[in-house]
């Protein structure tokens, strides 16, 4: 890790008390749901993280449920210091929520509402919660791991006839 | 050539009412301009020099599904794109065909998820599959005319019963 990011993610721990991990290098940071609007706003204001270049949520499920679930995470960039660090969050899978970052970077606002739209963790005092890909009465979040996977089954020649009884044509 | 030879010295032809409309519809098919995937590539290729579709009388991609005849769903259908797709197709004036054009458009293709409509079959009625990922040029023309040869087919009483 770059010695200029271990001075800001040192800061970072002793403020908000987060926790590190390294993987080949690159620095992933832990915060808790209340501090991140704050490690957001110092990031950007004293470091000049001044990029979210990238925003998005992991479901880690199946696994136990000590562990929380989900992590949210904002990657920053830092154009003027040449420099990169990701900020994870994690979410348990009862309280889904964390505050919104629109406040602070505005490119937070789509990123969120996708993370809403396919996760289902909701972005507290976002200013716009709709649905932004998918069709509004669809039931569900698809980028979890328990969405079943298939919609509709092949069919097959084996089974042509069989499926084909089910199958939603229209009329005309 | 052609015309002059059966029309004899009596400047007179006689045919059918029913082959004189499907010859028109079929030599002046516009297709309506549906690109939704990389399909709608090759249906570009379809039109442009080297196949030129026009000499089929499809030269005229209409942008408005209102001046269209016909509707090539080139490419994958979403969820979310369906009920603009009926849409379109509700508002081309009768009468009017559509051709599935690819593997996805005609079932789903390698899409089974959440996200793709399993073949358009399930929201508009389709003439013609075309199949292929994507299928060549060549193959939306004999697309194109097998709808033709369907086209010349049709017999009055049959269209009023439906």
């Amino acid at each position: 890790m770059d010695t200029k990011l271990e001075k800001i993610v040192q800061t970072l721990q002793e403020k908000f008390g987060a926790t590190l991990e390294e993987f080949r290098g690159e620095a992933h940071v832990f915060v808790k749901p209340e501090h991140i609007i704050e490690a957001l706003t110092l990031l950007r204001d004293a470091h000049e993280f001044a990029l979210l270049s990238a925003m998005t949520a992991v479901d880690y499920w199946p696994q136990d449920a000590s562990r929380p679930r989900f992590h949210v995470i904002y990657q920053l960039t830092s154009l003027a210091r040449n420099l990169s660090v990701q900020l994870r969050v994690p979410v348990n899978g009862s309280r889904l929520k964390v505050p919104t970052a629109t406040g602070v970077f505005a490119a937070a606002n789509w990123r969120e509402r996708e993370i809403m739209d396919m996760f289902g963790i909701e972005f507290e005092g976002h200013p716009d919660p709709r649905r932004i890909l998918l069709p509004d009465d669809l039931d569900g979040h698809p980028l979890r791991k328990d969405f079943p996977l298939g919609y509709e089954e092949p069919q097959f020649t084996f089974n042509f006839e069989e499926i084909d009884v089910r199958k939603p044509y229209v009329k005309e | 050539m052609g015309v002059e030879q059966k029309l004899g010295n009596m400047g007179v032809v006689t045919t059918t009412l029913e082959t004189a409309v499907n010859w028109a519809r079929t030599n002046a098919m516009w297709p309506m301009l549906f690109g939704l995937a990389c399909c709608a590539i090759e249906m570009m290729a379809a039109q442009a020099a080297s196949y030129d579709m026009s000499r089929f009388g499809m030269e005229l991609m209409r942008p408005s599904p209102r001046q269209s005849d016909l509707m090539i769903v080139a490419g994958r259908v979403s969820r979310k794109m369906a009920p603009v797709l009926r849409r379109l197709y509700d508002q081309m004036p009768e009468p009017k065909w559509v051709i599935a054009m690819g593997d996805c458009a005609s079932c789903g293709g390698v899409f089974n998820n959440y996200a793709i409509v399993q073949g358009v079959d399930e929201v508009v009625p389709v003439d013609v599959y075309v199949a292929g990922c994507p299928p060549r040029p060549e193959a939306l023309i004999h697309g194109v005319l097998t709808l033709s040869e369907k086209v010349k087919g049709e017999r009055f009483k049959d269209a009023a019963k439906a």
